[in-house]
């Protein structure tokens, strides 16, 4: 019987099983690569300072609670704004659908939310919204933001996959010296909408706390 | 040697994977148990400054369950059960004890290093997928050497013909090994500029849709080959050995093995449903996750069947018990996740709490049981000693069963609760609840939950001391058991 011989050579049971399990993998996600990877019209890849926030976004690992993923139901479309489509996605790596919302859906938080409503909400979760269950994320206020990481991250993806990042996007430390006052420009404009002191005071220096980022790219979830 | 002799079986490295599946169990638990708490009690998010809040944690207590203590459990029955199925001992082979400790030494320091990597925030944000390339690097070497034992192993075998489980462990190192690899393609970004930023950093090769079914295939399936693949290769070596039964049926067992080898990977995508992944892929997915039904109850059904007119022995025998508890709890499982995979359930489903209601019902009733019952198995043979204490491992039962009893009620009460709350509109179609409400309602089932897990470790704790007195004060034994688990 074939199975018996099966069992007796481990080399032919090895393969078989790799066989097996390869299908799929092959059949399911491998066809519509290509497809999945067109971005909608006009769609941008984030800014360093919002890709340094959505690093923050990783590091406190937001997904746990958070989802960026608003189904095609009514119910969802009222809350949370339109349904996602796969093309506003593709700058995304990793994706950060989540898979838990313990916390409301964030896809299009930018349309709703501002950079104080962030603040205060950082800061101390249920002053704002009481019954909130979510910790506050006070270290953000004092920790910096990655930003030198993040704009590495921007030129490997450029040199990598071809994201849009124009020209002066170079992996050399003379063009992130270049580029660096853009990002700080950025985070200026946010902390001007802020109150902390320290947060303006640490901006102005040429620091970015990660609070800063993080709202950054909150706000460019649209 | 002659070649009727008796195999003197060389222990060592079963015992130390013992010993890490206990301490990893334990911390796993631990936060798994303080996570729990502070969804309900959100002031124990301070305890520890920023590396004491829910999101920090909580990778961490994934990753120690799976990678710390589920794969430590694979790595200590399978140096105890390969030996016995191959009929070879690890001492024959110079080489493979010296591999097996190498793997030992690596997994063991790299899986504390990586747990630190996670608390200091140092993530790829990939649910059950976390770490960093470095730690990637040391996975994928411990996984190497722990192939080449296998394979090692088989090559030096006795007898040819592979048995059940080794089937198991065999294609739970392939279906890791492809899983862990692919998800896990990342461009560190230090090394792609010059040398600019964090050097631990790195990019996923896949974005957006795609990132999210290369994630989802493997985490669907880390699930398969961690928690149901090698679990169902322990139950298919320790429960007849302990009952003294054999297995009920072979065909069945070809049946539930090929068909899950073939089908489970499949079932990935119905973690995407309703989301941006084709439709196409969502169908299979769901239709997939019900075909997955048939091999999942083939291998519960054999074993339930295998006990066949020997079911007095769930009352003599509490090890017997805890396996055939497991089996159970492999069974609600596996019909559970189909009917979340059904479309118009899982717009309810989705995102709420029932889903970790699910995962835990199958971790805490099928793997953790079934993790337990292999080592007070085991143990006697290893320590030659007999088991501690009965009475403790019958309190243990009753306490953990009813603790997990408490986490998958009230999980799917709270999760049920929430998905219709969202969906909620009045007699003008609009919401009826702001996002809040539906978060405050839960506060009673969260406090059910933390209760729960505040029983469920005790239980292993409790585990954990019977273990430990076995090793040290349990009446030694002259000769190893044939069958049933000696006890005090």
């Amino acid at each position: 019987m074939f199975f018996h011989w099966l069992e007796k050579n481990p080399f032919f049971f090895a393969a078989g099983i790799s066989i097996v399990i390869s299908f799929a993998g092959l059949l399911e996600i491998v066809p519509n690569f290509a497809e999945a990877a067109r971005p909608v019209v006009d769609l941008k890849p984030r800014t360093v300072l919002q890709l340094a926030g959505k690093n923050v976004y990783k590091k406190d690992n937001c997904i746990s609670c958070h989802s960026q993923m608003i189904r095609p139901f009514k119910s969802e479309t009222d809350r949370y704004g339109a349904y996602s489509l796969s093309g506003e996605y593709v700058y995304d790596r990793p994706f950060l659908w989540g898979s838990k919302r313990t916390g409301p859906d964030l896809h299009r938080v930018g349309n709703y939310r501002t950079t104080d409503w962030h603040e205060n909400h950082m800061w101390d979760p249920p002053a704002i919204v009481p019954g909130s269950i979510m910790p506050a994320y006070k270290h953000q206020f004092t920790n910096l933001a990655d930003i030198e990481t993040a704009y590495a991250e921007a030129v490997t993806v450029k040199n990598a996959f071809n994201t849009p990042y124009g020209p002066e996007f170079k992996g050399t430390r003379a063009a992130w010296e270049a580029h660096k006052p853009k990002v700080l420009e950025e985070a200026k404009r946010i902390a001007d909408d802020m109150k902390n002191k320290d947060i303006k005071e640490a901006v102005a220096r040429g620091e970015v706390p990660e609070v800063v980022a993080l709202i950054a790219y909150l706000n460019s979830l649209k | 040697m002659q070649a009727n002799a008796a195999l003197e079986y060389d222990y060592s490295l079963a015992k130390k994977f013992t010993f890490l599946t206990i301490l990893f169990g334990f911390l796993g638990m631990l936060v798994g148990t303080i996570i729990a708490a502070q969804m309900a009690f959100p002031e124990l998010n301070y305890l520890l400054g920023e590396y004491g809040t829910f999101s920090r944690l909580r990778p961490i207590h994934t990753n120690t369950v799976v990678f710390g203590f589920t794969v430590s459990a694979i790595f200590a029955t399978w140096f105890y059960v390969g030996q016995r199925v191959l009929k070879v001992s690890m001492a024959e082979s110079r080489f493979l004890m010296v591999v097996g400790n190498i793997q030992f030494w690596l997994y063991f320091v790299g899986a504390l290093l990586a747990t630190v990597s996670l608390l200091f925030g140092i993530s790829s944000s990939k649910e059950y997928a976390q770490y960093e390339w470095p730690f990637d690097i040391v996975v994928v070497l411990v996984w190497v050497l722990w192939g080449f034992n296998i394979m090692g192993l088989i090559g030096i075998r006795r007898e040819k013909a592979l048995y059940i489980s080794v089937w198991y462990y065999l294609a739970c190192f392939l279906g890791i090994a492809m899983l862990y690899l692919f998800n896990n393609m990342a461009i560190p970004t230090y090394f792609a500029t010059e040398g600019l930023g964090s050097i631990v950093h790195s990019v996923s090769m896949y974005s957006g849709t795609n990132d999210a079914l290369v994630q989802w295939w493997y985490g669907h399936n880390a699930v398969a080959f961690g928690f149901t693949v090698p679990i169902v290769g322990m139950i298919y070596y320790f429960l007849p050995k302990e009952s003294g039964q054999a297995i009920y049926s072979y065909k069945l067992s070809l049946l539930s093995f090929w068909g899950l080898m073939f089908v489970y990977l499949w079932a990935g995508s119905h973690h995407l449903l309703w989301s941006t992944v084709p439709d196409w892929m969502q169908t299979m997915g769901s239709a997939f996750s019900i075909v997955l039904i048939l091999p999942s109850w083939g291998s519960a059904i054999n074993m339930l069947l295998t006990m066949k007119g020997e079911w007095n022995q769930v009352t003599e025998n509490p090890l017997i018990k805890f396996m055939v508890l497991a089996s159970t709890f492999y069974m609600l499982s596996t019909i559970e996740g189909p009917i979340q995979a059904i479309k118009s359930v899982n717009a309810i489903a989705h995102f709420t709490d029932w889903i970790p209601g699910h995962v835990h019902d199958g971790v805490l009733g099928w793997v953790v049981f079934m993790v337990m019952a292999s080592i007070f198995h085991m143990a006697p043979r290893m320590f030659k000693r007999e088991i501690y204490s009965r009475k403790l491992m019958e309190m243990q039962f009753w306490l953990q069963t009813t603790a997990v009893v408490l986490y998958f009620t009230s999980m799917w009460i709270a999760g049920i609760t929430q998905g219709m709350m969202w969906r909620a509109v009045d007699e003008y179609g609009n919401l009826m609840y702001s996002f809040i409400d539906t978060v405050t309602v839960l506060h009673p089932y969260y406090a059910i939950r933390a209760l729960s897990g505040v029983m469920y470790l005790t239980g292993f704790i409790m585990f954990a001391y019977n273990i430990y007195k076995t090793m040290t004060a349990g009446r030694e034994l002259s000769e190893e058991p044939q069958f049933r688990t000696p006890m005090a």
